[in-house]
């Protein structure tokens, strides 16, 4: 049991993998399946770097143990396809070096679906889980409210 | 102008929002190894005994490196081994390294080497390492190998100490009226890229050695690994794909050199080394800290008339770039303001801190933070309007600088300009401080920058243009990828200059140094100047080519040929002339016959004129030009609870011409909000032990969304005339002088004068009731 | 990357899951009851966790509970904390709960996990002692229903095998005048400098605090303090910072007097915010 097989829904397909117990979702996306969207930056929650969605939820893959997620519909950024956010972002200049995008995007793609009518202080509380080095965020904002305005 | 100026969207984005996008660690195949760092747990500590017995009896463990005496490295002077041996000299540094299967079993093994040490006096700070009785972090500093221009003083702490003289003092104090001294200091902090470092390093059997890094400077890793292993540099190939951020702190080269080792121990295979956010916050190096005191005497309308200057860098355990770094911080040493009578003293200390690296602006933001909350001193004290005092004392041509170069209306920007336009911006006029009801207050605070980037005189850049089929063209230069869209922003310039469509430029973004012509490294705000200039020449390259093939097909000189839309056409009849896409790959005439071939233009560039500074006087010719820029901050202060907010913050910089405006606005912006997390947060926490308590992003941490006040950005445009079209380089300059405007804001609001950094409300706290 | 290996286990059942617990005690193997396990990974991979096996509860119907039974609302210790903020049944825990940490960790994070963790500050526990809950725990002994401000003293005293279950609230409390401030170094990220939670019950001030000790408290003769009310605010507020449980926190975050400093301006905030301050 320290060692697993487990079936992972991820962005539409079952997908069989051999997993540690304790290795994170992160860890298995990455290694396992290939899908590096999902980024390391501090294996440790505080960044959101690897932000994923399950189930309709951000999540942070790092704080997440691959067993965990059976049964669960993961999506990673490899698995949008054309959003508005994804346009807005490139519109809107919202990253530079493009290491945390990923992550930010997820949780912004999650924040649209699961409040279309964020307002300010929701849109803060969400995004404040990301950190991007680059921008100062004002991009950032200006793209996630493009979309939103849309709804 | 068709191209430049206008906010292209970056050529790698598609990639970068669907996770296409490759780094470093993205790189990996089943046959690599993984390998993890073992780091001191001290900040100075004799090493008794490395027990990795058990470690090597772990399974998937293929090597152990410990306690060897691999060669010592470090850019100027050479005091650092890869890995520690006899003693520790910060906390994070290097000790052992572990080469296994996996990343969980490289880690394991590494948990169970075990290290005794014998703790050792601690050196805390540059001021302390400046005693005369302080323990010595490098007790034999006269035999490392160093650097011509270098200076050492072997028993004591001094790596570097570097002069600037200039004037009379002892005129420039007679002609004062009025004095100010202070004295200012801040702890290291670090870069915080997103992405942490990771180095992947392999030796072919036939001796080539690739390496893949997250670099800024690839270029120099080749040079470097050639020069401290005696290795044959055209067998050594440097791969760096797109960088996640880098800030200088991936300027330096360290992770490269461990990679190497392991390939080497495991008979050449491929080596990944990744840092954890730990590891990269603790045992790579960091922002450097600062111990400064400034003296200004100035006359009664306040124009300082001489300065005195001391600047005590935290170069930390190993001197590597801080050399540079301490050297960069005298030239620029007085900030943006014309001072005849200077003394300036800048060393680089040895201190058991994580050494330091470049850091955005490069001494600039640091000594800025001095050199501004020193001026609203002098304002102060001679009760003059505070950006008024710096307008009458902005530097501009016709000056010389610290080092005495004249300054012309090319070479520095116009810093009187900024100040006017900043003025407006924060509407000075509507005052500094404006009450909101008893306890919050709203304040600001304001500063100004020059900066020069001080890189080797011959560092070089060039570019290869190559033609596809369809006449589209591809850009192949040695800058890096890491962030700021420089390779866009070449192809911009190549799209202007070719009077052609921007699509139809290709870059490549990845480097790999046997087929990329070198670019020295991607730092200082330089990429666009030196790649721009090789571009531009390889452009002109091109142009010739074009029109020498399309002469003899047109029967017409090639004097009178002209070329846009991806035509060469006769100046007089535009009808008549050839689309790129039949000539870029020689020309076949109906009959068969062909002439030419694939069109390949090429370009370098070399820094003119630039000088080694003089030992004892400093002068000498350090950097190209000065790019100018003033900064406001405004803070809502509670005057009770001594918390504030961000509320605006706003730069204005003489750019000379913006090439991609939302990328320059980016840029800025991106800068700004690093300086203003810098002054007001970020920071290393040490114990008694030199021990960096708050190594993880939930402790040391960067601007979060909604933390950033609103930013009003704004240019002057003075040319600079070298430059491609112009444009003067602004990747750092909104950083530098966010702390300063910050300290200055701060300080009004508060009533007490701030000194240190991060400005903290409980520093704020301490320093009020130390007042009261 | 966790240095070490577990088997990992998502009983069904409480029973279930205190039976996997014991068989594993048996063969002296060290367990850990998880639900958002966020510990277990951010302090298991710089080892200061460690364990042979992880007993998932969040599969069990009790712990998974929110919902009100008569006059009380029950929370199950697996709920995350976004999901209760999302479901704002309880005020005053939606506003102490969404503080902490950030709001994508709080969809890992759960109620008992935070109650229940290493990392001291446990902030959604002070709600709760605000509010007399009653918590149900469940070990090898059954179940056991006991006040928290009886069996949290600094932490949640769980003897081994044992875990929490659910936290029942009087619907008194829940509707009662509150307030909650969290207080960091700088700005709006990080640990608590110190956050401070506050009912009003009748004329009567409840407080607790974390981030000012190195545990979560609520302290009844800071409250009497503070409920003085013959003497004059600032006499209170003195009282009260006088009978502080010790040692006052002096770390990265903050010096102690800086703490103290700050407290003393958050007293009077929640005495003016909850109208008793005259």
């Amino acid at each position: 049991m320290k060692t697993q097989i487990i079936d992972l829904h991820v962005n539409g397909n079952l997908r069989t993998v051999t997993v540690r117990s304790a290795d994170t979702l992160l860890y298995a996306i990455r290694g396992k399946l290939g899908l590096t969207g999902a980024k390391p930056g501090c294996l440790n929650g505080d960044c959101g770097a690897c932000t994923v969605n399950v189930d309709g939820w951000p999540m942070k893959s790092c704080l997440m143990l691959a067993i965990e997620a059976v049964g669960k519909n993961v999506t990673t950024i490899e698995g949008l396809k054309n959003t508005p956010i994804q346009q807005a972002f490139i519109e809107n200049f919202a990253f530079q070096c493009g290491y945390c995008t990923p992550g930010f995007i997820m949780n912004c793609h999650s924040l649209i679906l699961k409040h279309p009518d964020a307002d300010d202080a929701t849109i803060k509380e969400w995004l404040e889980s990301n950190i991007c080095r680059c921008t100062g965020y004002t991009e950032i904002e200006k793209a996630v409210k493009s979309v939103l305005e849309k709804n | 102008m068709d191209v430049i100026g206008k906010s292209i969207i970056r050529k790698e984005a598609q990639d970068k929002v669907t996770g296409r996008a490759r780094y470093t660690h993205d790189h990996h195949s089943n046959t690599m190894l993984s390998g993890k760092v073992v780091i001191s747990p001290y900040g100075h500590a004799k090493i008794v005994k490395i027990d990795t017995i058990e470690a090597r009896k772990m399974p998937g463990v293929r090597a152990i490196l410990a306690g060897e005496h691999f060669p010592l490295t470090g850019e100027d002077i050479r005091d650092r081994p890869p890995l520690a041996v006899d003693k520790v000299r910060y906390h994070g540094e290097a000790i052992a390294l572990v080469i296994a299967d996996t990343p969980g079993q490289a880690k394991k093994a590494a948990d169970r080497i075990k290290i005794q040490y014998e703790l050792l006096p601690v050196v805390h700070s540059p001021i302390q390492a400046f005693q005369k009785d302080a323990p010595l972090v490098h007790e034999r500093l006269g035999e490392y190998i160093k650097e011509k221009h270098t200076s050492p003083v072997p028993g004591t702490n001094i790596a570097t100490h570097i002069k600037i003289r200039k004037g009379n003092m002892e005129k420039g104090w007679t002609e004062s009226v009025t004095t100010v001294e202070a004295d200012f200091s801040f702890p290291p902090s670090d870069h915080v890229a997103m992405e942490t470092r990771c180095s992947i390093a392999e030796i072919l059997p036939d001796g080539t050695i690739k390496i893949m890094t997250s670099s800024q400077a690839p270029f120099m890793v080749k040079q470097l690994i050639e020069k401290y292993f005696n290795e044959d540099i055209g067998k050594i190939i440097v791969e760096t794909p797109l960088v996640g951020g880098a800030f200088g702190g991936k300027a330096s080269v360290q992770l490269e050199i461990l990679a190497y080792l392991g390939s080497k121990a495991v008979g050449g295979l491929p080596v990944k080394i990744l840092n954890t956010r730990e590891e990269d916050i603790l045992m790579s190096p960091c922002h450097i800290g600062l111990d400064a005191k400034i003296k200004f005497g100035a006359d009664h309308l306040g124009i300082i008339k001489v300065a005195e200057i001391r600047y005590l860098w935290d170069g930390g355990a190993y001197s590597d770039k801080a050399i540079d770094l301490t050297r960069a911080g005298a030239v620029d040493c007085t900030g943006p303001y014309n001072i005849e009578n200077l003394w300036c003293d800048s060393y680089c200390m040895y201190t058991n801190h994580p050494y330091a690296s470049p850091f955005r602006g490069f001494s600039h933001s640091e000594l800025s933070f001095a050199i501004e909350r020193t001026m609203d001193l002098l304002a102060q004290k001679l009760q003059i309007d505070p950006l008024e005092l710096r307008y009458r004392n902005a530097i501009k041509q016709g000056h010389t600088t610290p080092t005495r170069v004249l300054l012309n209306q090319s070479n520095v920007g116009n810093l009187q300009k900024c100040i006017v336009r900043l003025k407006e911006l924060i509407r000075w006029d509507e005052g500094q401080i404006k009450e909101i009801n008893n306890r919050l207050v709203r304040v600001k605070g304001i500063s100004c920058s020059w900066k020069t980037s001080t890189i080797d005189p011959n560092a070089p850049s060039g570019v290869i243009l190559t033609f596809n089929r369809d006449g589209s063209i591809n850009i192949m230069s040695g800058v890096v990828e890491i962030g700021t869209g420089t390779k866009t922003v070449l192809a911009q310039i190549l799209a202007e200059r070719l009077k052609m469509n921007v699509d139809n430029i290709h870059v490549r973004m990845e480097v790999d140094t046997q087929t990329t012509p070198e670019h020295w490294k991607t730092v200082a705000s330089r990429g666009i100047y030196m790649a721009g200039r090789a571009l531009l020449e390889a452009a002109e390259d091109v142009i010739n080519q074009l029109r020498e093939i399309a002469s003899i097909v047109l029967r017409a000189p090639k004097e009178d040929l002209e070329l846009a839309d991806s035509r060469v056409f006769l100046r007089d009849n535009p009808l008549m002339g050839l689309h790129y896409k039949d000539i870029c790959y020689g020309y076949q005439y109906p009959n068969g016959n062909s002439i030419g071939g694939q069109i390949i233009g090429k370009g370098n560039f070399i820094m003119r004129h630039l000088t080694h500074l003089d030992p004892e006087t400093g002068a000498g010719k350090p950097g190209p030009e000065w790019t100018v820029a003033a900064y406001g901050v405004e803070v809502e202060f509670d005057r009770r609870d001594y918390t504030y907010r961000l509320v605006k913050a706003a730069t204005v910089v003489d750019i000379g011409n913006v090439l991609n405006k939302k990328a320059a606005l980016g840029q800025v912006m991106g800068a700004m909000s690093m300086g203003l997390a810098f002054a007001g947060r970020e920071t290393f926490y040490f114990d008694e032990y030199g021990r960096v308590l708050n190594p993880q992003l939930r402790t040391y941490r960067p601007l979060h969304y909604g933390e950033n006040p609103e930013y009003l950005v704004d240019f002057v445009h003075t040319p600079d005339l070298e430059a491609p079209y112009g444009a003067r380089g602004v990747g750092e300059h909104g950083l530098l002088g966010m702390p300063g405007a910050l300290g200055n804001a701060l300080s009004v609001a508060a009533g007490v004068s701030l000194h240190h950094l991060p400005l903290i409300p409980e520093l704020i706290w301490k320093t009020k009731e130390a007042k009261s | 990357m966790l240095p070490f290996d577990f088997d990992y286990y998502k009983p069904a059942s409480l029973k279930e899951a205190i039976d996997l617990y014991q068989s594993k005690a048996r063969n002296r193997e060290k367990s850990m009851f998880i639900s958002g396990g966020t510990e277990l990974i951010t302090l298991g991979r710089i080892n200061l966790v460690h364990t042979e096996a992880v007993i998932d509860l969040k599969d069990i119907a009790e712990c998974k509970v929110m919902q009100f039974e008569g006059d009380y609302l029950v929370f199950g210790s697996t709920l995350t904390l976004t999901k209760i903020e999302e479901t704002n049944l309880f005020p005053l825990l939606t506003k102490t709960a969404s503080e902490v940490a950030d709001h994508t960790s709080r969809g890992k994070i759960t109620l008992g996990g935070n109650i229940c963790a290493q990392i001291f500050y446990r902030e959604t526990v002070l709600p709760f002692l605000l509010a007399d809950s009653q918590v149900m725990i469940v070990g090898p002994d059954g179940v056991k229903v006991a006040p928290i401000n009886d069996i949290f003293k600094e932490q949640l005293q769980l003897k081994n095998g044992e875990f929490l279950v659910q936290l029942a609230t009087d619907k008194r409390f829940i509707e009662a005048p509150y307030i909650s401030i969290k207080r960091r170094q700088q700005w709006d990220t990080g640990y608590p400098l110190i956050t401070v939670a506050a009912l009003k019950m009748g004329e009567e001030v409840r407080v607790a605090l974390s981030g000012l000790c190195p545990f979560p408290f609520r302290s009844k003769k800071v409250e009497d303090s503070l409920n003085n009310r013959e003497w004059p605010i600032n006499d209170r507020v003195d009282a009260a910072l006088a009978e502080l449980p010790r040692p006052i926190l002096n770390d990265v975050e903050g010096s102690s007097d800086y703490r103290l400093f700050v407290l003393r301006n958050l007293l009077h905030d929640v005495l003016e915010g909850l109208g008793a301050s005259f």
